[in-house]
């Protein structure tokens, strides 16, 4: 039986304070680092194999090393609380719940790339996380975790919260960089990346939240430790959060590579009574679908990657016989096109166009060829796109299609849906 | 023209960025929370404050949805009717409190109590279906549910 590591601490009463954080054995983890070198913790870091949990795997303490070591060069951290993926509510548990535990991994990252200031660019709709966070980042500079000369050492810190407000876009990194600097949320075009020029023209680590909660039990517990938890190249324990049609829906942290037949059966409860699986969407709604054959396949990047899928943000969301995939493939590509920020055409344009096809199609009203007209945009916009944002709806919907063409065309046949019967 | 402490709270934000401009987005939220939406007076006062040119203002504003650009009722419900919403039931939720508060998505009711919106997904996936009404999430709604916390607010 796996023992949660980075939702430990949540069900214990006011975990969000930091009174019951260091009870738990909280910011040891930043008194050993600081007795560390920072080279050494950004190579127990890559030993460890942590990936980044936000959606893409980058290698977190690669990431770190891309930083200059020029100290008179500023640095800054940020750390990236923008959930918004549909499927996707795992930051906000460790927000809500545990803010000392990324505190901490965020004060341990910025020590180790000689970043003296830290944003966290939360959503705007967690305004309890939001204030959560604030509280927490006042008790720790109460504590001396934060602020000038932490526990003694020459190491200061300041940390801040940036609210969003409202734009998924800003979980591009270098959207959420232009969202901090005042501006619309529009990305940046790649290079120079963040590491050479982010946040105010300075060399900037972006990570996610649970990348981020990941680090105080790297440093605890050391990188073996850590790269022994799930497969060798994705590894370390995983927080997958499950919604849809199963009979427990909620957040459940396993190792990395935990297959999705046990993650739906075993944990979520499996499927309501009389309702069979139809498809599941695996990590966040731009992952392909996979449907039943698929469900042995472990939760980790490598092996949602080769069967055509991904693992994004390991947020499973399940779909039974009962609900139409063609109504599925509208409201998470209306997602997509209602978030476009707008700043390039193939996406602008193309995710507009699609959504209207789509309408026509999930209504009843669709036309001989439409669904080979969808594919064909699905070719123009793949690819052409200044961010994966256009990428994610296309493979979304090309997934759906691939798995459920039989649906699509009954709707443009009939005029109505198969399993409604509308 | 914003109170005086809503313009000593926009000019302490700079404090927080390396430039004053990073502080347009918490200012705006300032703004919303004195007028209830972004004024364009309010807009003005920001970009005088900071010392940034309205159109830096106006652009940001306009571009995130969590600015209203005009009143909303005293009450703003939005309902999550993304895909896992969606399967369990956000329609329905939606299609209960349009019934019940006579007002479609987007309107106001006339009392100036209530706005209802449909929105994407607010992060609440696990526990769906679920609601935001102004800063507080309800999570694994029923109708019955619904009709309670609708009649809990004053």
């Amino acid at each position: 039986m796996f023992e949660p590591v980075l939702l430990k601490n949540i069900n214990t009463p006011e975990s969000y304070k930091i009174d019951t954080y260091i009870k738990n054995g909280g910011y040891e983890a930043l008194k050993k680092a600081l007795e560390m070198n920072p080279d050494s913790i950004i190579q127990t870091v890559k030993d460890s194999g942590l990936r980044g949990r936000g959606g893409a795997g980058f290698p977190t303490g690669l990431k770190w090393s891309f930083i200059t070591k020029d100290p008179t060069i500023a640095k800054y951290l940020c750390c990236n609380a923008d959930e918004g993926e549909p499927g996707t509510f795992k930051d906000r548990a460790i927000i809500e719940y545990d803010p000392h535990e990324l505190i901490e991994g965020m004060a341990i990252a910025c020590y180790a790339i000689g970043a003296a200031n830290s944003y966290i660019y939360i959503r705007g709709e967690f305004a309890l996380g939001a204030q959560r966070l604030e509280d927490a980042i006042s008790e720790a500079n109460a504590k001396g975790y934060l602020g000038k000369n932490i526990l003694g050492s020459k190491f200061s810190l300041n940390m801040y919260v940036h609210r969003g407000a409202g734009a998924y876009i800003c979980g591009e990194e270098t959207a959420l960089l232009e969202s901090i600097e005042g501006r619309r949320a529009l990305p940046r075009i790649k290079p120079p990346f963040p590491a050479q020029v982010g946040l105010f023209g300075k060399p900037t680590v972006i990570n996610n939240v649970e990348t981020l909660a990941c680090v105080p039990h790297i440093i605890n517990n050391g990188a073996a430790w850590f790269a022994a938890i799930g497969p060798a190249k994705s590894p370390g324990p995983k927080i997958y959060g499950i919604s849809g049609n199963v009979n427990k829906p909620g957040l459940y942290e396993l190792p990395m590579g935990t297959p999705l037949r046990e993650i739906i059966y075993d944990h979520a409860g499996g499927m309501r009574a009389g309702k069979t699986l139809k498809a599941v969407i695996p990590g966040g709604v731009s992952a392909p679908m996979l449907i039943e054959p698929d469900l042995d396949i472990p939760m980790d990047f490598e092996s949602l990657a080769a069967k055509g899928s991904m693992l994004g943000s390991g947020a499973i969301v399940v779909i039974d016989d009962s609900y139409c995939i063609v109504k599925a493939a509208l409201r998470t590509h209306e997602f997509f096109h209602h978030e476009s920020c707008g700043k390039c055409t193939p996406c602008r344009e193309g995710l507009d166009w699609l959504v209207k096809v789509l309408r026509r199609v999930e209504g009843g009203e669709g036309e001989q060829g439409d669904i080979d007209l969808i594919l064909k945009l699905c070719v123009d916009i793949f690819g052409r796109t200044f961010c994966p944002l256009g990428d994610g709806a296309v493979m979304a919907l090309r997934g759906a299609i691939n798995h459920f063409r039989n649906e699509f065309e009954y709707h443009v046949t009939h005029k109505r849906c198969m399993v409604g019967g509308r | 023209m914003l109170s005086e402490n809503s313009v000593k709270e926009i000019s302490e934000l700079t404090s927080k960025y390396a430039t004053k401009r990073s502080a347009i987005m918490p200012a705006l939220s300032v703004v919303q929370r004195e007028h209830g939406y972004v004024t364009e007076e309010g807009m003005r006062d920001v970009a005088r404050i900071l010392g940034v040119r309205p159109v830096l203002v106006f652009e940001v504003a306009t571009f995130y949805t969590m600015y209203n650009k005009k009143p909303v009722g005293k009450y703003h419900i939005q309902v999550c009717t993304n895909i896992a919403c969606s399967l369990l039931g956000a329609e329905h939720l939606m299609d209960f409190l349009s019934r019940r508060l006579g007002i479609k998505t987007k309107e106001t009711t006339s009392d100036k109590k209530f706005t209802l919106s449909a929105v994407e997904c607010l992060g609440s996936c696990g526990t769906a279906p679920m609601m935001q009404i102004n800063d507080n999430y309800y999570e694994n709604l029923t109708e019955s549910k619904v009709e309670e916390i609708l009649n809990g607010l004053r």
